[in-house]
């Protein structure tokens, strides 16, 4: 059964709720809708847009994590982009930043290209995470559970993975509208 | 033949200091001296070093990215869609295998092609030699700090003192 029984909410809401818990801390979002998304709930400065190297979400935000250790780091991120680049759960699992939080939007689907399977269906993204070193690890579905699991998660030192299963719905948003040098100039500037 | 010591520190006095890669037998002297002075983040994939060191630029750093010249087919999509077109540069010290036809089978292509290959991919680059050691490192420094992109300097066998000289 697909999506995972149960999961009414969208990736746009639950990045929504997400959003309204941040402030100022760097966020890395993957390519595809994901970037689209949350440029069109809240567009910060501190975002930054991925449109494309699919699957380099997290080794993205890790080298900021390490750079800055005094900034939470977030990952917002995809099952298709963490199965391309799931390496990265293991470099992230034995370098073991406490400021790095990695948020998967899981609706078990390659939504930009027109929904084809991924395979976290079958394959528990989040018990990788654990089995990887991650040290605080949580799958969700509600939207209360959501919120109350992503706070605390910004209380304790990471890294953290929360897995949020999602519906395949897609929000109506238009391409990332600023250039990619830009973007890096912006955020730059915007995390100093 | 350049001590490691002596090419790692050249490479922090131009202000390099986050290094990250996959390792190579030319690079593995450097990487030691990186590990000694404990700088080195190991990653499992060249792709993923040279994403985490677009990151490191992006806080503030002066990122490297070691790697064997098949790390550059590896790492080519994340080289040319984020580094690249997002103005992120970094540091490639890239072992040249295969260079002169003289290594294991699967060095031979990679190595044969691999100046064109960083043409097409529009990496600049040049090869370090003991003689113009001092300019090669003023020049990757320079461009990395102009053009805003990778930027390759490749160490070809025997240049700078491996772990089994």
């Amino acid at each position: 059964m697909r999506p995972e029984q149960g999961t009414m909410q969208s990736r746009a809401m639950a990045m929504a709720a997400l959003l309204e818990l941040l402030t100022d801390q760097p966020v890395i979002i993957c390519n595809g809708f994901p970037s689209r998304e949350a440029q069109k709930i809240a567009d910060r400065p501190t975002h930054f847009y991925m449109i494309g190297s699919m699957g380099s979400a997290a080794a993205i935000a890790l080298g900021v994590a390490l750079s800055k250790p005094n900034k939470q780091v977030i990952v917002f991120d995809g099952d298709g982009n963490v199965l391309m680049g799931m390496g990265t759960l293991a470099t992230v699992g034995a370098l073991k930043p406490k400021n790095f939080i990695h948020v998967v939007f899981d609706n078990e689907v390659y939504g930009t290209t027109g929904n084809q399977p991924t395979i976290s269906n079958v394959v528990p993204l989040e018990k990788v995470a654990k089995a990887a070193g991650y040290v605080n690890v949580e799958r969700v579905r509600e939207r209360e559970d959501l919120v109350y699991e992503f706070k605390d998660m910004l209380k304790k030192d990471g890294p953290s993975m929360l897995l949020v299963k999602v519906n395949e719905m897609v929000e109506d948003a238009g391409r990332v509208m600023l250039d990619p040098p830009d973007i890096t100039k912006r955020f730059m500037q915007a995390i100093k | 033949m350049i001590e490691s010591d002596t090419f790692v520190q050249a490479l922090q006095d131009i202000g390099v200091d986050f290094f990250t890669g996959v390792p190579d037998s030319i690079l593995g002297g450097i990487i030691a001296e990186l590990m000694e002075r404990r700088l080195y983040t190991p990653a499992v994939r060249e792709d993923e070093a040279v994403a985490m060191a677009a990151g490191a630029y992006m806080a503030g750093k002066i990122p490297a990215v070691l790697m064997q010249n098949s790390g550059l087919g590896t790492s080519l999509n994340t080289l040319i869609s984020l580094n690249y077109i997002y103005q992120q540069p970094c540091i490639l010290i890239v072992s040249w295998r295969g260079q002169g036809g003289k290594d294991a089978p699967e060095h031979l292509v990679m190595g044969e092609v691999m100046p064109q290959f960083l043409d097409t991919m529009k990496i600049p680059h040049r090869t370090l030699t003991e003689k113009t050691a001092i300019d090669d490192l003023k020049w990757v420094a320079e461009t990395f700090m102009k053009k805003r992109i990778p930027v390759a300097l490749n160490i070809t066998k025997g240049v700078v003192k491996g772990l089994h000289p």
